[in-house]
């Protein structure tokens, strides 16, 4: 990969050979080990609880909390109270100043890991989220006795007027539809390549999709980063922004397979990803580069979203080159070498899942490029 | 032939160009005037135009309780409706049934005539009627009297439930009415029934507030009345109606007694029209011949041509419609009301049999009209709610992670520029503008959508941005391949884009594709988002094709066809 620079333009790979399908056991072997790791993890969380963890760590938009409204004699900034309650260990506390009456805030504060139910948080919890919250004002001045409103306590600072549980803003509903709609968009997107290509490049480009967003939501589980909403909203995002390496690169192929008659799928596929390379860098890492702002910069409220789109773009520029092409390739061969055997052998040898064809074992034919693999 | 297409292509993205610009900094719903051209004009314009989320603007905060007690109350009303018939149709006399409500205590309430038979009762009762301690009811007797309660825990488990589908239905009512990205939860302990609502700054909140409110009960019912062709028989008072009930100033189970709001028009010449109609009372049997459970689409219509008068057209689901259809053959000449909400709304005799679709007439306005069709689409609430706390909050983020965000996100758009000008040169200009056009129309488009536009929302607009510029980093790598391969500049601009444009239309259709599968299979937030999924990529298809080929054919036709340099 060579740098040049010449006379009327920068270029930043020129003749690119690389034999990309020849380390595809290399990238389908890491593939394989991040998603069951990622898995992995999820089931020994969802069994065992290490350090009272679930298989996902789901924010308050997903487990609910309280809400601690609470009123100051001299209000101070709403920047003043979130420091005072992030510092008391409450980071994901939100703030929400009240405007039509001065003074009051309400503090929402995530489930405090009591034994709940499943949507609601428990008393114990209540109780816990307004001892942290009372424990985090104190900063700013006692609070009132309980039995005196603010004004009759002269040396009350504030006073918390009421704690109420808050449900989950996501019911499980829409955490199912997500799911489903999920996969519809990518049964959606498997028809239409079929549609424009062959079903076998439809099936290995929602596979690499699919594989992603298993690989992401495996890296959520295993460093515990909260899913929000928004995180929702990333990989909705990412499933669009993902298929489109791979249809570039499908693009090519089908444009070089008219070009170079004699050429194997193999060498087209290697040529075709060689030959988009520059493009496949310079868009995703200007995504990745702005990406990388809003993760470094853009504050604690973006960061699950901005390393939910991180994960995302770094493994769906993967998956193109490193799952999408080798499926699609090793399927294609599959279904050429069952062509060439006796009908009533095809149907087994073609749909047969599993391993792809061993070395040396398969008479060559014009479509795979043979003893690659070894 | 080349420059007249230019001029026409030029004159359409100026044409789309100043539409946007217009949408996102001019004043809507007013004439623009020469303010509106300074910067503060134009802020404020923007301010106006731009919904900011919760997160960024705040909005208002409203606690609403289910009243579960009317719940409980109507329940054990059909319940004792129901018993009643139940023990009828097998053969058992009943003196009397009724529904008793007192504090907590929802009580079933029959009288038989004969005690002896009571365990008879019991289970033929059971078996119709739902009222088996499976499903909450505890059964006691007493000489003739049968007396099922409603126990404790049933009421605990069926007051979730309806404080449940109370949310789902306001869930289903504010994203019809166009509230976008609101927070909706569940509130306060197990026992309070109460449900959070936080939503973004909206242009009439107490419209939505009555609209969320609405309980829209709908129901079809026999109206009790000699048949037609004599008028349909009402009474001027509530007293007048149970008396002509002829059972001892009761109502019994299988009669209730309405108001009936009579259209205006009936009573005269529209210069009366304003003057209250007079109130009348009619009897209907109980229970009624269908409710709105049964309906499957509601639309609000213009009654007469150039009226400014609405009606309902409401339409059954086929269970319905056949129940509906048997009952009106067998009751031509019978008159036949509708119900909303425990008031009669409309009367009319049945002319032959009706399968599956009525009008609900009445003076009502296009807006009341369209929110009464609306919240009946949406389903009726299973009890009244009521607002217990109204607030208006302030942002939820704080200003300063409002500031970094914002900046991250400017911070990764200036990025994308400096690269495409550096690595592309003189058509890294073309691509920016490009760019920058993007962001109006796509701002345009949010806002003709009247999207609310939250910090991960803006941030997502970066990341469209950067896919944005992915079709001009495909158009101009493959120039450069055509360049390299010996082509001339315009055969190789020419090239660049036809087999690009090939590329594009794929990816761009693919995720449309798949989007169109999201707004099919999805609700709420999932198709807001795949509607501007969709809007990003037209605009897309539009800025970095349309117009990126458009620079290039103007720079093209100011060298003439010997160009012999290009940046690239």
């Amino acid at each position: 990969m060579r740098f040049t620079f010449n006379d009327f333009m920068f270029q930043l790979f020129k003749d690119v050979r690389v034999d990309w399908l020849g380390k595809r056991r290399f990238f389908i072997g890491i593939s394989i080990v991040l998603m069951l790791a990622g898995m992995g993890t999820a089931l020994y969380r969802h069994k065992f609880h290490p350090n009272g963890t679930e298989a996902f760590n789901l924010g308050v938009d997903f487990k609910g909390g309280t809400v601690v409204t609470a009123r100051f004699k001299q209000p101070p900034s709403p920047e003043a109270i979130r420091a005072a309650i992030h510092s008391a260990g409450l980071s994901d506390a939100t703030i929400q100043p009240v405007l039509n009456k001065p003074g009051e805030f309400l503090i929402r504060v995530p489930h405090q890991g009591f034994e709940a139910s499943d949507t609601q948080e428990s008393q114990a919890g209540v109780d816990a989220a307004r001892a942290k919250v009372k424990k985090a004002l104190n900063s700013f001045g006692p609070e009132a006795e309980p039995t005196r409103s603010l004004e009759e306590d002269t040396k009350a600072a504030y006073k918390i007027e009421g704690t109420d549980a808050v449900g989950q803003v996501a019911s499980k509903q829409l955490r199912n539809q997500a799911i489903a709609v999920t996969i519809a968009a990518l049964v959606g997107m498997l028809l239409f390549i079929a549609f424009r290509f062959e079903w076998t490049y439809g099936a290995a480009a929602v596979i690499a999709v699919f594989h992603t967003v298993l690989v992401t939501l495996g890296l959520f589980s295993i460093f515990q980063i909260e899913i929000n909403l928004t995180v929702i909203a990333a990989l909705l995002t990412l499933v669009g922004f993902d298929v489109n390496d791979s249809i570039v690169i499908f693009d090519r192929i089908r444009e070089n397979r008219k070009l170079y008659r004699r050429m194997s799928l193999y060498d087209v596929t290697n040529l075709s990803i060689n030959q988009t390379l520059s493009r496949t860098v310079i868009t995703s890492g200007l995504v990745f580069l702005s990406v990388v702002a809003l993760v470094l910069l853009g504050g604690e409220t973006l960061r699950p979203f901005s390393l939910a789109l991180l994960m995302g773009i770094m493994f769906g520029t993967y998956d193109t080159i490193a799952v999408a092409g080798p499926i699609m390739v090793w399927w294609e061969k599959k279904i050429a070498a069952a062509n060439k055997v006796p009908a009533t052998n095809a149907r087994e040898t073609g749909l047969k899942p599993g391993r792809g064809p061993a070395s040396g074992e398969r008479p060559r034919n014009s479509v795979g490029k043979p003893s690659q693999a070894a | 032939m080349k420059k007249k297409n230019l001029l026409q292509r030029s004159i359409i993205i100026g044409i789309v160009t100043l539409a946007g610009l217009y949408i996102v900094i001019g004043p809507h719903g007013r004439r623009p005037h020469l303010k509106d051209l300074t910067l503060s004009g134009i802020k404020a314009n923007l301010a106006q135009n731009i919904h900011l989320g919760l997160d960024l603007k705040g909005g208002s905060h409203l606690v609403m309780r289910v009243k579960v007690e009317e719940f409980f109350k109507k329940l054990t009303e059909e319940s004792a409706i129901a018993a009643q018939i139940a023990a009828k149709e097998a053969g058992f006399d009943v003196k009397e049934a009724h529904a008793e409500t007192s504090g907590e205590n929802y009580r079933v309430v029959l009288q038989v005539a004969d005690p002896s038979k009571s365990q008879e009762i019991r289970d033929a009762v059971e078996k119709k009627a739902d009222l088996s301690d499976r499903v909450g009811w505890s059964f006691s007797s007493s000489g003739d009297t049968l007396i099922w309660s409603l126990t404790g825990t049933a009421q605990r488990t069926l007051a979730e439930s309806a404080t449940d589908q109370a949310m789902k239905i306001i869930d289903t009512r504010i994203n019809a009415v166009g509230v976008t990205e609101p927070t909706l939860a569940r509130h306060g302990g197990q026992n309070s029934h109460q449900i959070l609502l936080q939503m973004p700054g909206i242009q009439d909140p107490e419209r939505v507030k009555e609209l969320l409110k609405g309980q829209s009960h709908l129901e079809l019912v026999h109206v009790i009345s000699p048949p037609s062709p004599a008028p349909h028989q009402t009474y001027s008072s509530e007293e007048e109606a149970i008396v002509s009930l002829n059972s001892g100033g009761r109502i019994p189970p299988n009669r209730r007694v309405m108001l009936y709001t009579e259209r205006a028009e009936l009573t005269g010449q529209d210069a009366n029209a304003n003057a209250p109609p007079p109130k009348k009372w009619v009897v209907i049997e109980s229970p009624a011949i269908i409710d709105g459970a049964q309906l499957r689409s509601a639309t609000a219509n213009q009654s007469r041509a150039g009226a400014d008068e609405y009606e309902i057209d409401f339409s059954l689901k086929q269970a319905g419609a056949q129940k509906f259809g048997e009952w009106t053959g067998a009751n031509i000449n019978e008159y036949m009301g509708v119900v909303l909400d425990d008031q009669v709304k409309s009367i009319a005799f049945i002319k032959g049999q009706i399968f599956d679709s009525g009008q609900i007439t009445g003076r009502f306005s296009k807006q009341s009209a369209d929110d009464l069709a609306l919240t009946l689409r949406s389903g009726a609430l299973p009890a009244p709610i009521e607002y217990q706390e109204e607030r208006t909050v302030g942002p939820s983020l704080g200003a300063d992670s409002i500031r970094s965000g914002v900046r991250a996100s400017l911070l990764g758009l200036a990025l994308v520029v400096f690269f495409m000008l550096i690595y592309y040169r003189g058509s890294g200009v073309n691509a920016v503008v490009a760019l920058l056009l993007n962001m109006v129309l796509m701002m345009a488009g949010l806002i003709i959508f009247g999207a609310t536009l939250t910090l991960p929302g803006i941030a997502g607009m970066i990341l469209t941005i950067g896919m944005a510029v992915d079709s001009n980093v495909l158009i101009f790598e493959r120039i450069r391949e055509e360049l390299r391969s010996g082509k001339t500049i315009p055969s190789a601009i020419d090239q660049g884009f036809a087999r690009a444009f090939v590329t594009i239309i794929d990816t761009h259709v693919t995720t449309i594709v798949s989007s169109l599968f999201l707004y099919a299979f999805g609700a709420g937030p999932i198709r807001g988002f795949a509607v501007t999924l969709v809007l990003g990529l037209l605009v897309n298809l539009f800025s970095a094709v349309y117009v990126s080929r458009t620079i290039f054919m103007w720079l093209l036709s100011r060298k003439g066809r010997r160009v012999e340099s290009i940046s690239i």
